[in-house]
C-alpha cells in the first residue's frame, strides 16, 4: 500500500531539493496535461479551443517498511498552475510548505491553500540556505498568519537528516490531529 | 524503432488513446500502486499498444505517477488506461492510505516509525 505527502511552496524555495535529499530514487518528473479553460468555464464542451497545458511535477519515493511506500510530490511553483492543486493534494496525509524567508511572500499562496483546506495537515519548513533565517519563528508565524497549532521549523533542504526531520514532524502532527473526513466530491 | 515510436507518441493528441474520456472510474491517485494481476501471462493481444506497455511494466507494483513517468504518457491518460485495465481484471489497484479514517492511524504510525528508522 502507499501514501503521499505534498511538498508545496514558492518557486525556488527548495521543494525539489528537499525531495532529492530524502528520496531513495532521484526525483522523477512527470507531466500532467491540464485543460486550462475548465477552471474558468463550467461547460468546456462548448469552448471551441480548449487550452491544454503540460505541467511538470517532481516526485520522490521512500520505502517505509515492507508493505508501505510513501511518495513525496512537489507542486508546480508557478502561481498560474494552482488550478491543478486539488487533484494533486487529494488523498495526501499531509503537506510541507517550504519557505525561503528572504522571499516570504512567495509562500502566501500555498499557506492560503492549506488554511482553506483544513482536512490536510501541514507544517511550515523554513529553508535556511546559507545561514540564518533572520526572523524568529513567532515573527514568521505572525507574518504568514497561521495559528499556533501549525508546526513551524527551520531546516536545510540540502541535508538529508534535516529534511527527514521535517517529514517526521509532519507525520507526528498528522497523528496528533483527529482524522478529518474526506471532503465529498 | 524506439525513437520512432516515441516521436509518434508525441504527435498524437493524448486523449486519442482514451476515446475522449478524461476521468477514470477507479480511485486512482498519483500515489496509488498498481500491479498486473497475472504477470506470468502475456498481455492480451487486443489491448492497445500503450495498455500493453503498462501491463508489462506493472509486473512489479508501481505508482500511477511512476507508470506515467516511465512510459512518458501524460498522467491523466495513464489514469484512464489503468482504469480500463482494472475494469477488465488485468490490473490490481492497491489500497491508498489517505489518513482520512481513524482506522488508518495504525498505518500512519508505521509510516512514522519507518521515517524514524530512516532518519535517526
Amino acid at each position: 500500500m502507499s501514501t503521499k505527502i505534498v511538498i508545496a511552496g514558492g518557486f525556488g524555495a527548495g521543494k525539489t531539493t528537499l525531495v532529492g535529499s530524502v528520496s531513495e530514487i532521484p526525483p522523477v518528473t512527470t507531466e500532467a496535461v491540464m485543460t486550462e479553460a475548465s477552471v474558468k468555464h463550467d461547460d468546456t464542451s462548448s469552448t471551441p479551443e480548449k487550452v491544454t497545458t503540460t505541467v511538470a511535477m517532481d516526485f520522490g519515493r521512500l520505502t517505509l517498511d515492507r508493505e508501505l511506500i510513501m511518495y513525496m510530490f512537489g507542486t508546480p511553483g508557478q502561481a498560474r498552475f494552482w488550478f491543478m492543486w486539488d487533484d494533486l493534494v487529494r488523498g495526501a496525509v499531509g503537506a510541507v510548505v517550504v519557505v525561503d524567508t528572504r522571499r516570504l511572500a512567495d509562500c502566501f499562496d500555498a499557506v492560503d491553500y492549506f488554511e482553506r483546506n483544513q482536512n490536510i495537515p501541514y507544517v511550515i519548513a523554513l529553508n535556511k540556505f546559507d545561514g540564518e533565517i533572520g526572523y524568529t519563528i513567532e515573527e514568521i508565524r505572525e507574518a504568514v498568519e497561521v495559528g499556533p497549532e501549525v508546526p513551524i521549523l527551520e531546516f536545510d533542504a540540502r541535508d538529508r537528516a534535516s529534511s527527514g526531520n521535517v517529514l517526521k514532524t509532519l507525520l507526528s502532527y498528522t497523528l496528533s490531529r483527529p482524522a478529518q473526513p474526506e471532503p465529498v466530491g | 524503432m524506439r525513437s520512432h515510436r516515441r516521436r509518434r507518441g508525441t504527435r498524437i493528441r493524448p486523449y486519442t488513446f482514451t476515446g475522449g474520456r478524461t476521468r477514470s472510474r477507479h480511485p486512482l491517485m498519483v500515489q496509488t500502486l498498481v500491479s498486473t494481476a497475472d504477470p506470468a501471462n502475456e498481455p492480451p493481444a487486443n489491448l492497445m499498444p500503450e495498455s500493453q506497455r503498462i501491463y508489462v511494466l506493472c509486473a512489479e507494483a508501481r505508482s500511477v505517477a511512476e507508470v506515467a513517468a516511465e512510459l512518458k504518457i501524460p498522467l491523466g491518460v495513464t489514469q484512464v488506461l489503468l482504469s480500463d485495465l482494472a475494469d477488465q481484471g488485468l490490473v490490481y489497484i492497491h489500497p491508498t492510505i489517505t489518513g482520512h479514517s481513524p482506522s488508518e492511524n495504525q498505518v500512519l504510525e508505521r509510516a512514522l516509525r519507518g521515517l524514524e528508522r530512516l532518519f535517526q
